[in-house]
This record gives C-alpha cells, sequence and structure tokens, in this order.
C-alpha cells in the first residue's frame, strides 16, 4: 500500500516536471518570438501584434527563423533564385536582403518598414496597394514581372522531408531486398509495412478494384509525402509546407492529372453524353459535370491546406492568448498559462491526428477519383438516367 | 490574401520534387516492396495450402498403415490358426500311421508266432508220429508173430489213420 502510494506520488512530480519543461520551453520561444513581430513594426514598438506573429508562422518566408536569442535573431538565410525578364536568372543569399531594409541587386523584399518608407517619400496610392498585396514578397524595382523560384522556407522544409523519405523508403526497399519475402519484417521495415499494406487494402483495392497496381506507386508517394510534411510541419518552429495552397495545388495537379490520364472511354462518353437523359437536362448535366470534374482537384487542394493551416492557426491562438493576457496584466498571464499549454498541448495530440488522416484522406479521394475515371460501364445505371456511382462519391466532397 | 494565392516558386518546386520522389520511390521503393509483399502473402497462401494438404496426406497415411496393420493382424491369426490345424494333422496322421505300423507288426508278429506254431506242430507230430512209428514197430516186431492178430491190428490201425 505504502509502496503503491509512492509510486503514485513519483509518477505525479514527474508529470508535472514534464510540465513544467514544456512551459518552460514555450515560455522561452515565444518570449523570443514577440520581439521578431515588434522588430517589423518600429513604428508600433511596445504594441502586442498578434496578427502579425501568427501570419509570420504560417505564411513562407526567405529565411528560416528559428528564434531571439537577446533581440537577436537566430535564423538561417536561404537562396533566393529569381527569373528577371531581361536580367535572367540571378541567385543570391537572402541575407543579403537585410529583412526589407536595403535592396539587392535592384530586388527589393516588400515589408510594412518599406510600405511605410514609400508612404513618406510620397508614392500614389495605387502602387502603395501594389505593395500592400505583395507583402512579405521580393519585387524587382525596375517594376518588371519577375518570377520567383527562390528556395524558401517551404520549399527547405519539403526539400528536407523528401529526403528523409527517401531515406527511409529506400533503407527499407533494401531490407526488403536483403530480408527476401519469406522472412519477418524487422524494425523500420516492420513500421512502414502496415501502412503500405493499410494504403493497398484499405484505399487501391476497395476503389480500384484490379487495376490497383498501376496507381499504388501514387498513391503511396502521395500519403507518405503529405504525412511527413504534415508531421514536420507540427515541429515548433518548423515550416508551414502543407498548409500552403501552392503545395497542395501542386500535389492535387498531379493527382488532377493521372485522373484525366487514366479516364477511360466510359467516363468520358458519361461525361459528355449522359445517357438516358434529356437534351435540356442532358445540356444542363454536362455542364455540371465539367464544373463537378474541375472542382475534384479545387476540393483537394482547399481540403488540405485549410485544415493544415487551421490546425496551426488555432495552435499559435491558443499560445498567444498568454501573451494577450500578459500584456493586460502580467498576473493574468502567468494565469492563464497553464489552461494555454493544456489546450495546445490536446490540440498537439489532435493535430498528429489530423497529420495521419488528411494525409489518408487526399490519398483516398485520389484513389476515388481514379477509381471513377477508370470504372467499366454497369448497365442498370442507364436504366436510371442517373449514374449512382457518381452520386455517391460526390457527396465525399 | 496571401494566404490563398498560391506562389509560383513554391508550386514549381513541389510539383519537381514531388515528381522526383515518385520516379524514384517507384523504381526503388515501391516496386521491389510491393513484389515482396505479393510474394509473402501468396508464399504463405501456399504454405498454408501444402500444409493442409500434407496433413490430409499425413492422416490417410494413417489410416492406411492402420488398415494395413489390421490386415497383417488379420493374416497373423488365420496363419497361426493354419499352423495349428497343419500340426494337429501331422500329429494325427503320425498317430494312425504308428497304430497302423504297430498293428501291422502284432499282424506279422501273431502270422510269424501261427507259422512257428504250425511247423512246431507238424515237428511235433511228426516226431509224434516217428515215435509211434517207433513204438509201432517195437509193439509190432513183438506181437506180429502172430497172424490174425497182425491182421487185425492192421485193419486197426488203417482205421485210426483215416480218423485223422
Amino acid at each position: 500500500m505504502l509502496k503503491k502510494s509512492k509510486l503514485f506520488l513519483a509518477t505525479l512530480m514527474l508529470v508535472f516536471s514534464a510540465f513544467g519543461t514544456t512551459f518552460a520551453q514555450e515560455e522561452a520561444t515565444q518570449h523570443a518570438e514577440a520581439p521578431a513581430a515588434a522588430e517589423a513594426h518600429h513604428e508600433e514598438k511596445g504594441k502586442l501584434n498578434i496578427k502579425e506573429i501568427i501570419f509570420g508562422h504560417i505564411s513562407d518566408a526567405y529565411d528560416w527563423h528559428v528564434m531571439d536569442i537577446n533581440e537577436h535573431p537566430v535564423s538561417m538565410p536561404l537562396p533566393v533564385i529569381i527569373y528577371h525578364p531581361e536580367k535572367g536568372l540571378n541567385m543570391f543569399m537572402s541575407s543579403n536582403l537585410e529583412h526589407g531594409h536595403v535592396a539587392h541587386e535592384g530586388y527589393q523584399l516588400v515589408t510594412e518598414h518599406f510600405i511605410h518608407e514609400r508612404k513618406e517619400a510620397g508614392a500614389t496610392e495605387e502602387e502603395l496597394a501594389a505593395l500592400e498585396s505583395k507583402t512579405g514578397k521580393i519585387i524587382s524595382l525596375d517594376g518588371a514581372a519577375i518570377k520567383d523560384f527562390s528556395i524558401t522556407k517551404n520549399v527547405f522544409s519539403m526539400l528536407l522531408s523528401v529526403a528523409l523519405l527517401l531515406v527511409i523508403m529506400l533503407t527499407v526497399a533494401n531490407k526488403y531486398k536483403k530480408n527476401g519475402a519469406m522472412k519477418a519484417p524487422s524494425g523500420l521495415q516492420n513500421a512502414i509495412e502496415p501502412l503500405i499494406t493499410f494504403v493497398r487494402d484499405e484505399v487501391a483495392k476497395p476503389n480500384l478494384g484490379h487495376k490497383y497496381m498501376r496507381f499504388m506507386p501514387l498513391l503511396l508517394t502521395v500519403f507518405f509525402f503529405i504525412w511527413i510534411n504534415n508531421l514536420l510541419g507540427l515541429i515548433p518552429s518548423g515550416a508551414n509546407f502543407t498548409g500552403n495552397i501552392a503545395a497542395t495545388a501542386a500535389l492535387s495537379l498531379v493527382s488532377f492529372i493521372v485522373i484525366l490520364f487514366s479516364a477511360n472511354k466510359h467516363f468520358w462518353g458519361h461525361l459528355f453524353n449522359p445517357p438516358g437523359v434529356p437534351l435540356p437536362a442532358k445540356i444542363l448535366l454536362v455542364v455540371i459535370e465539367i464544373i463537378s470534374l474541375f472542382i475534384k482537384p479545387i476540393a483537394l487542394t482547399i481540403r488540405l491546406f485549410a485544415n493544415i493551416l487551421a490546425g496551426h492557426i488555432i495552435i499559435l491562438s491558443v499560445i498567444s492568448m498568454i501573451f494577450i493576457f500578459g500584456a493586460m496584466n502580467q498576473a493574468a498571464g502567468w494565469g492563464f498559462a497553464p489552461v494555454s499549454i493544456a489546450f495546445s498541448i490536446f490540440m498537439f495530440c489532435l493535430e498528429l491526428l489530423v497529420a495521419a488522416i488528411q494525409a489518408f484522406i487526399f490519398t483516398n479521394l485520389t484513389a476515388v477519383f481514379i477509381g471513377q475515371a477508370v470504372e467499366e460501364g454497369h448497365h442498370d445505371a442507364h436504366e436510371h438516367g442517373i449514374d449512382h456511382a457518381h452520386s455517391e462519391n460526390e457527396l465525399v466532397l | 490574401m496571401g494566404l490563398i494565392t498560391p506562389a509560383l516558386g513554391l508550386f514549381v518546386w513541389t510539383l519537381v520534387a514531388f515528381l522526383i520522389v515518385l520516379f524514384i520511390l517507384k523504381k526503388f521503393a515501391w516496386k521491389p516492396i510491393l513484389k515482396t509483399l505479393n510474394e509473402r502473402e501468396t508464399g504463405i497462401a501456399n504454405s498454408i495450402a501444402s500444409a493442409e494438404k500434407v496433413r490430409l496426406e499425413m492422416a490417410e497415411m494413417q489410416a492406411d498403415n492402420q488398415r494395413l496393420l489390421q490386415e497383417a493382424r488379420e493374416e497373423r491369426s488365420i496363419m497361426l490358426k493354419e499352423a495349428k490345424d497343419a500340426k494337429d494333422k501331422i500329429i494325427n496322421e503320425a498317430k494312425e500311421q504308428a497304430k497302423a505300423e504297430a498293428n501291422k507288426i502284432m499282424e506279422d508278429a501273431r502270422v510269424q508266432i501261427e507259422l512257428k506254431k504250425n511247423a512246431a506242430l507238424t515237428d511235433v507230430k511228426n516226431e509224434i508220429g516217428n515215435m509211434a512209428v517207433a513204438v509201432a514197430e517195437k509193439v509190432l516186431r513183438k506181437k506180429l508173430d502172430a497172424a490174425d492178430s497182425q491182421a487185425d491190428y492192421i485193419r486197426m490201425l488203417a482205421e485210426e489213420i483215416k480218423l485223422n
């Protein structure tokens, strides 16, 4: 009995000490982050701008800012690659831009500070509005339409995850080659195998039938690519890659192209000439079907992007609550901290789940759409006029 | 809103990186992994099927063994019975033969005895005859002096001989 209560006490203490450490860490990061945002706002010094902080965390950046120590930012500069229609390709490190304070080779990082400067220099309203829409981006001072292919924070994070993914999967593949078919999986192989068989048995086979093997590489790559990026995005001060619409748009473009190229005659036939429908309804139906065809990748894009982005914003908001309260009254800030930390831990757990779920949903919907495109004709649908398979799957959107 | 306008750079990099990853993993990871998984699954299915087959074969063999054993047992008992019969038969035959042999020997002996007896009797008769003749001779030599008594005696003798 005594032993038991001792054990309980020890556990309790361990939990509290762990809690304390997390708390201290979060405090440190947040204290460090607040001045970083303030730095961009010389004119608003001392005033807490939560929107700025949160957007600073979820937006892409030209350098990887980890934290500030004694108001000195700890960040890694990343290469800027710009294609100028006249000057060609330009490459330089983002540290040369000095956070928008100086122009480099005629390129300027647009910041609030820069817009403020231009305003004072007497820029027109239109110019200011144009600059406002380009905040956080690089512009060419000669006004040329440049193409920005910089290795930004998101790109860099993605490249890291790609390297990680390749290392993991090639190691696992090697193990398969070395061990042969009739040896039980072990280690990393054992961790990855259920995921692969999950994608094969729960995603590919039910949706694609006997043609599943053709699409397995795509589905597996999509699943693991999204998942690993989601997870890397959850690491504090990590990038928000899958919460960026450009990233998810690129992924769904790949899915869309695969859907279009794998679509068979039956699919196109039903799309442009739905059987058993009177002409006026047919015209309407074709229009709707074409719209729905394009809505699919758009839905894929927005679902992943919005889910991940929302998760990040919620966690950041919950943490920011401490500083909102702290700005009002220091005691209130300290008082609210445990609540905020508890809630953000809960949100982190939820986000871990969401990271896997969203990867699965993206993969599954890709499989569903490909499944519709490669589906062979079934005759009872003709009698009812409207294809059942379509209406069923449309609900998932 | 900056959040919902996709940046060209990130879009292109993602597309390129994803396609490269897809290509590399397809060639060097997914294909061997899926192939091995398939092989393993079919291997396991085959193993189970063959184990089942072996089990059935074993059961069949066991039944066969049982049957053979039963047959052997029956055969053994039949053989034992036959052997016993043969033994009895041989013994009986031997007894019979011995009996017959004994009978034959007895018979022979009896015949022999009879013969010997007859021979002995003949000898005795002859001896008696001779002795009788000798006696008679002696008697006759004395009595034949009288003629008529001689004749009567001869007659009596003759009658006696006929009776014998």
